[in-house]
């Protein structure tokens, strides 16, 4: 009987994702709100301020696609999902997007059915350590006791790093960032290990940040993005190219601030196709000519969202580094307009 | 021509499937169980097509692959080269290990407190009706957590112990926030060990047996097996003459001497911990996740066994007990002589479906990150390799042989001390 149960609940989940797989830009608007999978709370990715609002660089993204869509970036459903739930969230269509810190690798991308529309942040993981331990390189980590966030890419990296340099390690499997933390702090582990990012971002919510090092090995490359279900690919076009007017209007100078200015018309074609006052690229994606513009014009462009939510004037610190744009020696680096 | 007496035997007509009581009711029922197949067809052949149409046939293929990641507790050899298969077999080891030692501990807990409840003492009476209801009353999943967090932020770290900060208790037993850590048997003059399954299904399911431990079986329970000879013959002895020889110390000596002896020969010692780097090596690891896990379904399910102990005694007339104190019985010979035999009629098939329970509820492990079946087949395999239905299937499968297993033999040990009606 619990199989019967078992096979319906899997037969509706089934016929959901079949509907919404449909065509997401429709059930989007007809639902009026975008539901967009988010971490269960990442400091400076994503995490609810003091009001319940979320706020941070992945719910940037969210709100610039709710913009682009919708014309609200406030209608968005944040739903927070675990390493472990977040595919299945995707996948059954309980989520439109993800916007989750979620590596792109080959088979997210080709055996689960994923399609990432980018890349929003070039990581890698670290790990930190308590200055206490005296540690200074993740190569004397031998026989150390290692937490690690279950479900992710980083447990594979992990055991791969180890392999390669020949040491031993315990793994602590945790499920959520928060009790990661709480075990790290009580020394549960010696070392905490997740993305460089991730890191500094919990790090930052530490009482005594200075306490703790990351230690200088970047053990993988973990080229984080947005990603939605593969086969509806009008959405899938949608959620890229808002993520790519984020990035090409901080290339060609487009901010929150100026952007009424520009949206006048100006000499840049680009920016005028960007903007909607030259050609029809909205109408090519479902949309209105505006859509960019809403987009940007909601958290600011790419540079901005990361100056306000990771950079390095906030407690989280991150410099530009890799996620430079290209002409300034980084590697984002958005397809053009046209 | 003769005429018809008896009334004909009707011939059978499709009618009577529903107008005819004798076959209407067969008719309900086979339409039922058509109605039943098909729908469950339905089911199923929709889901395997929409998983086809995601692009997620059912397919098993991927146990047999690597599965990349690394396993803290592993009763048997694993590295992150193994298969998927590999690691769900070191969590199923992992799962009956909790459930094997939760099943023991709460049992003997719980026959603890199920009599002292029914205490004279009215402290220790009422103490035990606290413990069996806030245990009772509270979600399993809050204990195991709170246990988590106890055995986490409360003992020392492991540099404490060697800033001088803590001590180890009589210099061979470790407890940090990181679990206990035991000393473990060692032997010098070892035997080796057999090893099964090698090279079945990528080496998925091979696992090492010591030769040490198997002689010492052996040996204990050959002494136990001529102890009982000698209790027979003394019990032969007594009923003939009426006397009875003194045979404690032959009986003692014929299952320890031989033991201690084989002990000896393989040059047995224990292993102490000792800190090394980070942490304690050597000894046994008994991980914080594993002892909260261990203890707080143990303390959970043995607040249901106390009250079906309980429930037990109480079903057993007073009249029982004072005819035993009448036979000038005492009160703990009265209870293991005259009660407890009778209350295990009633005890054992409820205590059944508390084995059952903790055996299932030892999937709540992942809330504190025991690498149980669960955490492994179902939760990093699951997700590394996206086969949910292929993994839940598997996990629901074993589960199911677990429990059937343990009530079959639950239910054969229920027919031995079964009343046997005449």
């Amino acid at each position: 009987m619990k199989k019967t149960v078992f096979f319906g609940a899997l037969a509706v989940a089934g016929m959901a994702a079949g509907v919404a797989a449909a065509g997401t830009l429709d059930d989007v608007k007809a639902r009026g709100k975008l539901n967009c999978g988010v971490s269960t709370g990442l400091v400076g990715f994503a995490a609810p301020d003091a009001n319940g609002n979320w706020e941070g660089f992945d719910v940037g993204v969210c709100r610039a696609v709710a913009a682009a869509v919708l014309g609200d970036p406030t209608a968005v459903e944040f739903v927070p999902t675990t390493g472990k739930t977040r595919f299945t969230a995707l996948a059954s269509g309980e989520v439109d997007m993800l916007a989750r810190n979620t590596t792109w690798t080959f088979t997210r991308d080709v055996d689960l059915k994923f399609e990432f529309v980018g890349i929003n942040y070039y990581d890698g993981q670290g790990f930190m350590a308590p200055k206490s331990l005296g540690v200074t390189s993740a190569k004397e980590l031998d026989g150390a006791t290692i937490c690690i966030q279950t479900g992710t890419t980083t447990e594979l990296n992990l055991a791969d790093f180890f392999r390669a340099n020949n040491m031993s390690y315990e793994p602590v499997p945790i499920e959520t960032n928060a009790e990661a933390q709480q075990q790290y702090l009580a020394g549960a582990c010696d070392v905490l290990t997740t993305d460089a990012s991730g890191l500094a971002a919990t790090r930052a919510s530490f009482e005594n940040p200075q306490d703790h090092i990351i230690l200088p090995e970047i053990i993988s490359k973990e080229p984080l993005g947005p990603l939605v279900r593969h086969g509806d690919q009008q959405w899938g076009d949608l959620v890229r190219w808002t993520l790519n007017a984020l990035i090409s209007a901080e290339e060609l100078g487009i901010t929150s601030a100026n952007i009424d200015e520009l949206a006048k018309g100006t000499k840049n074609p680009e920016i005028n196709r960007i903007l909607g006052t030259e050609g029809d690229l909205g109408g090519m994606l479902g949309l209105d000519k505006q859509w960019a513009y809403r987009a940007i014009k909601a958290g600011g462009n790419y540079g901005e969202l990361f100056e306000k939510n990771i950079g390095e004037n906030t407690p989280i610190g991150l410099a530009r580094g890799l996620n430079a744009q290209w002409k300034d020696g980084g590697l984002i680096y958005s397809p053009p307009f046209r | 021509m003769s005429s018809m007496t008896d009334t004909p035997r009707q011939p059978f007509r499709l009618s009577m499937l529903i107008y005819d009581s004798r076959y209407r009711s067969i008719t309900i029922q086979v339409v039922a169980l058509i109605g039943f197949i098909a729908g469950v067809a339905w089911i199923v052949n929709n889901t395997i097509q929409n998983l086809a149409t995601l692009g997620k046939s059912p397919d098993f293929g991927f146990l047999l692959e690597p599965a990349g990641y690394d396993i803290n507790q592993r009763l048997i050899e694993y590295h992150s080269q193994m298969t998927h298969a590999r690691a769900a077999f070191v969590g199923l080891l992992n799962t009956l290990l909790v459930a094997v030692a939760g099943c023991v501990l709460a049992t003997i807990i719980g026959v603890f407190v199920g009599i002292l409840r029914l205490s004279k003492n009215w402290l220790i009476g009422r103490l035990m009706t606290v413990y069996v209801e806030a245990q009772r009353n509270v979600p399993v999943l809050l204990w195991i957590v709170f246990l988590m967090a106890i055995v986490s932020e409360i003992p020392p770290r492991p540099a404490d112990f060697r800033s001088g900060e803590a001590q180890m208790l009589f210099d061979s037993i470790a407890v940090t926030n990181r679990g206990i850590y035991i000393p473990e048997p060692l032997f010098a003059n070892s035997l080796g060990d057999v090893t099964v399954l090698k090279g079945v299904l990528k080496d998925s399911f091979y696992f090492s047996i010591s030769l040490d431990l198997i002689v010492l079986l052996a040996v204990f329970l050959g002494g136990l097996v001529i102890s009982g000879l000698i209790k027979r013959r003394a019990d032969r002895i007594q009923e003939a003459t009426g006397e009875r020889p003194t045979t404690w110390y032959l009986r003692l000596g014929i299952v320890f001497l031989p033991t201690l002896a084989v002990l000896y020969m393989l040059g047995f010692h224990l292993g102490y911990p000792v800190l090394k780097g980070f942490n304690f090596t050597g000894g046994i690891h008994l991980r914080n996740s594993f002892v909260a896990l261990w203890i707080a379904l143990s303390l959970y399910t043995a607040a249901f066994i106390a009250e079906i102990v309980r429930a037990g005694i109480m079903a057993i007339s007073r009249g029982q007990t004072e005819a035993a104190a009448a036979l000038g019985l005492r009160g703990g010979k009265i209870m293991s002589l005259v009660i407890l035999p009778q209350a295990l009629r009633i005890i054992i098939p409820p205590l059944i479906s508390q084995y059952l329970n903790l055996t299932k509820n030892t999937s709540l492990a992942i809330a504190v990150g025991y690498m149980d079946i669960t955490g492994t087949l179902g939760g990093i395999t699951l997700n590394q390799t996206g086969r949910e239905l292929e993994c839940l299937l598997l996990l629901m499968l074993i589960y199911l042989t677990i429990s059937l297993s343990i009530s079959s033999v639950m239910n054969w040990y229920n027919e031995r001390v079964k009343l046997t009606e005449r």
